[in-house]
């Protein structure tokens, strides 16, 4: 076979090969854009959402709304589910994120020293949070022991389960819940102090979750779990037996969200937050059981309020409450557990 | 080796295509694998438990909740390995000298707990042991708990151990004691259990290991009660929550410790009585 040729045969072909190619190529942004009509300063690229676990459904929801938006409609979405602590400490270990929502205002805070976060990114007039939530007690159906408020829960036939404040930052809502109820009910420091270390004792299993913890509960372990009402309404609508009750003093538990700075899409990522707050997505919110932030749209769902809601900023703010009672050396919590051991052994 | 100028030098056999066991592209690849799978990460986790300073890594492994979580992690390894070594041995006995229907099947259920994700095991245990239970059984939440859980993961090890050592057992030994007059008990005890031990002992050991390191099938039905059901690995991972990784470092030191030292002990053992066993030959 003469090489020239063959090569000249080959020429015409290969020319018309490569015209192809390079058709399709160009082909590909029309075949696979537009959800709908982009508008003509929208945002584009991938956003990554890093988030905790509880609030998947919603952000699938929410995110496929987005999507249906001219602000939306080019950009594509990558989500990771994880516990908040895991979440915050992958992101911080380099799991590229454009968006992190997570548990609780600490897990975004501590991504501002790597450089991940910027050190305002929670001054917008919600501080940061994107929907709120409360600690409620979760009891079995007709709440046969009668629970009803915080000195319920050491009583002696009652078995409370809350999971472990140390292995889970959100557990931490909880205990501080627990105390600083105590507090707004006008006892002094040393009885709430005495009250969160009877309320300690009377716990038979300390999960390593709050879903851990739902799923103990729902095992049939225990009379009240220490939950989130989130948590409950979930569990409720996974046909789970159980009712709730709202104490009279409890916490307003805060879920942040914030845009990073080390994303690939930080337009797009930005869009995205703003629609969090816009009333569609706050709805979405409201209808997975959290609480949402606009006054408004909270007022469409019927959530009861607690005559005496308080929140962590009551208690000093995360930077000051943490190492208070959580220190694993000296904090409150830490002592009782020391307390508590030495007197059982 | 080489026959002077000029002689390629001995790259190894793996090359060349016979084996005489002197070269070294086995040993190298070998060494390159366990480097990068085994050593360099203990060696990572070793630097970072005295990399905040040695007063700190003291100050972990005595803290007094991580003292109960080792004390506890100890025990109710200790108490599992040995129910292991005589439950283990008695079902590879079952396995290899008995005939029963079934058989195939009762030998590749001995394989199910490694097979199954831990998460999915410490479910069904809280399911079956739990507050629901279908057997009325609730040791859920208790140190009971704790033991029911690691009987179950570590089922395999032991019965996998001398299960082959049963296989290759010389039954002319046994007929030989018989045919002197050593009744049963007698032949199981002077005849089989020491050609068994070096396997149950190895066995126990990798049991032991898996023990103290066992998380995903403990933490769901223990009860995580700091100084009271809160094992070690549970503790460690709180302390990595709680953005303390040198801590959590340190405790897992004390488990590796632990682990290899058993391990070392035990192959001791071994050696000494095969020692003892060839000698008296």
């Amino acid at each position: 076979m003469d090489a020239t040729r063959f090569g000249m045969r080959q020429r015409p072909a290969g020319l018309v090969s490569v015209c192809a190619l390079a058709a399709l190529l160009a082909a590909i942004p029309a075949l696979t854009t537009s959800k709908a009509a982009a508008a003509e300063d929208a945002p584009a690229g991938v956003v990554t959402l890093a988030a905790y676990t509880t609030p998947r459904e919603a952000y699938e929801e929410i995110i496929s709304m987005f999507q249906a938006t001219p602000m939306g409609a080019a950009v594509d979405f990558e989500t990771s589910y994880s516990g908040s602590g895991d979440q915050s400490r992958a992101v911080e270990a380099g799991l590229p994120a454009d968006v992190v929502a997570l548990s609780l205002w600490p897990d975004i805070d501590r991504l501002v020293a790597p450089g991940i976060v910027a050190p305002d990114w929670w001054q917008n007039d919600y501080a940061g949070i994107v929907h709120d939530s409360i600690v409620v007690f979760a009891v079995r159906p007709g709440n046969p022991k009668g629970i009803a408020d915080w000195p319920d829960l050491i009583r002696e036939d009652v078995d409370v389960i809350t999971p472990n404040p140390f292995t889970s930052g959100g557990a931490q809502w909880n205990l501080l819940a627990a105390y600083q109820a105590q507090i707004v009910a006008g006892r002094s420091e040393d009885e709430a102090r005495a009250y969160l270390k009877a309320l300690i004792a009377n716990t038979s299993v300390m999960d390593r979750s709050a879903r851990e913890a739902l799923t103990t509960f729902a095992a049939g372990q225990g009379d009240v779990l220490i939950a989130y009402e989130n948590e409950a309404i979930f569990a409720q609508q996974a046909g789970q037996p159980l009712e709730y009750v709202v104490p009279e003093g409890t916490i307003l538990i805060e879920n942040p969200v914030a845009v990073t700075l080390t994303g690939d899409a930080p337009v797009a990522a930005a869009a995205f937050v703003d629609f969090l707050y816009t009333p569609e997505a706050q709805a979405v919110f409201g209808r997975k059981g959290y609480r949402p932030v606009i006054a408004e749209v909270l007022a469409q769902f019927e959530y009861a309020q607690p005559s005496n809601l308080f929140t962590i900023a009551d208690m000093g703010g995360w930077p000051e409450a943490r190492p208070r009672f959580f220190d694993p050396g000296s904090g409150i919590v830490a002592e009782i557990f020391g307390e508590l051991g030495r007197d059982a052994a | 080796m080489s026959t002077g100028v000029g002689a390629a030098p001995r790259i190894g056999p793996a090359i060349t295509g016979r084996y005489d066991g002197r070269g070294l592209m086995g040993p190298g690849i070998a060494a390159i694998y366990l480097g990068l799978l085994v050593l360099i990460p203990i060696s990572a986790i070793l630097w970072r438990s005295v990399s905040d300073g040695l007063d700190d890594f003291v100050a972990a492994v005595t803290s007094p909740q991580a003292v109960a979580a080792l004390q506890l992690t100890f025990t109710v390894s200790v108490v599992v390995m040995l129910i292991n070594a005589l439950m283990g041995t008695a079902i590879a006995w079952v396995l290899v000298r008995d005939q029963f229907l079934g058989k195939p099947l009762v030998n590749a259920l001995i394989d199910l707990p490694f097979a199954l994700p831990t998460i999915v095991a410490g479910l069904t245990l809280l399911a079956l042991y739990g507050p629901q239970s279908p057997f009325g059984i609730n040791a859920a939440y208790s140190q009971a708990g704790i033991i029911i859980a690691l009987l179950f993961i570590t089922l395999p090890f032991v019965v996998r151990a001398v299960q082959p050592v049963l296989v290759e057992l010389d039954r002319e030994m046994e007929e030989g004691a018989a045919s002197l007059g050593a009744s049963s008990p007698v032949v199981v005890r002077r005849i089989i259990l020491p050609n068994l031990f070096p396997a149950i002992l190895s066995g126990s050991a990798l049991g032991f290991a898996r023990c103290i390191g066992e998380f995903g099938s403990v933490v769901l039905i223990a009860g995580n009660i700091p100084f009271r059901t809160e094992l070690a690995s549970v503790y460690i991972y709180g302390q990595v929550e709680a953005d303390a990784p040198g801590a959590a470092s340190a405790v897992s030191v004390m488990l590796l410790v632990a682990s290899l030292g058993l391990l070392a002990a035990f192959d001791l053992l071994r050696r000494r009585i095969s020692r003892h066993e060839e000698s008296a030959a």
